[in-house]
């Protein structure tokens, strides 16, 4: 922290709360986010843009359900499974979204003992959450060979409207892609942490700057989002 | 020193029950969506509830998981305020989908 004043957090003036306080942070020429450093602001701003992406995917599959006139399949019917001879409508999404949600408690404890300098905990805990990550993408890897055995093309399936499958190969793929990129960034943030990286102030392979356990809680805003996105499409697309 | 005190005050201490207590929350709260189409709820019952619990959902991983809770205000309505814009998206293109169906209805499928 000592050697680079540029990313000091806001140097510790009390500052107005509630509105006062934005309009104070936000007016004059000054940094507008005073106690959060550049990194995890970024990280925000990133996640803000990628909530946009997310939501054109969302608005553009309302906008194709509500528009058709052919009947919309019924994802209660088309993500049920037999398990042990009986027929259970939507289980496995509901199990990916337990597991999800999992990670995404995992992470957050794994956040907390990055704080508390407790990185045995701290990386095992990530590496648990890219674990339940992975086994999320496996998931999804077998919903989606499922569905292509029965039909489900971009451009057409058995059972009505031809974009159901446009609008879940996109959505589920991005968001699919993000989790897979997470769990990269996870065993890659794991290792680090594990080695103590971040108590010897050793200089990262790409930046080559020095890093702190904030980068932990960076990664799990990333994590949450993740999580977060998965909220909105299980609600939007599975059980509307 | 000054710094390193800010540094160490803006890090985020919590007790792991907090977590674990959303974690339950969120359990919870995901099932319950579940059983709402295992019961086969249809209609507005239905869409309520899933909004409901989408919205619960979403409150507690960005309040508590992502610490934005503890967050300044400034921060927090930069990145909450402009995602509530799409819903004038949502507004907007609920008109051109029944504009669209009501043109394929009116033009396309006479016929049939």
């Amino acid at each position: 922290m000592v050697d680079m004043p540029r990313t000091d957090p806001g140097a510790g003036i009390s500052r107005p709360a509630g509105w006062e306080g934005i309009v104070a942070d936000w007016s004059s020429d000054q940094r507008a986010f005073k106690n959060v450093s550049w990194g995890k602001a970024m990280m925000w701003i990133f996640l803000l843009s990628d909530t946009f992406i997310f939501s054109c995917f969302l608005l553009s599959y309302m906008t194709v359900r509500m528009s058709t006139v052919e009947p919309w399949p019924n994802p209660s019917e088309v993500f049920a499974l037999n398990i042990g001879g009986r027929h259970i409508p939507l289980i496995l999404i509901a199990i990916m979204t337990f597991i999800l949600i999992s990670s995404s408690g995992t992470m957050a404890m794994a956040v907390n003992f990055g704080y508390r300098r407790d990185r045995f905990r701290s990386a095992s805990l990530m590496l648990a959450t890219a674990l339940l990550g992975a086994t999320f993408v496996g998931m999804q890897a077998f919903e989606w060979s499922k569905l292509i055995a029965e039909g489900v093309r971009p451009w057409g399936n058995p059972w009505g409207a031809a974009q159901f499958g446009s609008s879940f190969f996109m959505i589920t793929g991005f968001h699919g892609t993000h989790v897979t990129i997470g769990v990269i960034f996870l065993l890659i943030m794991s290792r680090k942490v594990f080695r103590g990286d971040f108590d010897r102030e050793r200089r990262g392979f790409f930046t080559s700057r020095k890093g702190n356990y904030e980068i932990v809680e960076i990664m799990g805003l990333y994590w949450h989002f993740v999580d977060l996105v998965w909220v909105f499409i299980f609600a939007l697309f599975y059980l509307w | 020193m000054s710094q390193v005190a800010t540094h160490i005050e803006t890090q985020q201490h919590h007790p792991i029950k907090l977590y674990l207590v959303v974690w339950g929350w969120l359990f919870i709260l995901s099932t319950c969506s579940y059983l709402v189409d295992f019961f086969g709820l249809v209609g507005y019952l239905r869409w309520g509830l899933i909004l409901l619990f989408m919205v619960l959902k979403a409150g507690l991983i960005v309040a508590v998981f992502m610490h934005m809770a503890w967050e300044r205000l400034a921060l927090l309505y930069a990145i909450i305020v402009p995602p509530t814009l799409v819903l004038v998206f949502v507004g907007i293109m609920v008109f051109e989908s029944n504009y669209t169906l009501f043109s394929r209805l009116a033009f396309f499928v006479v016929g049939r």
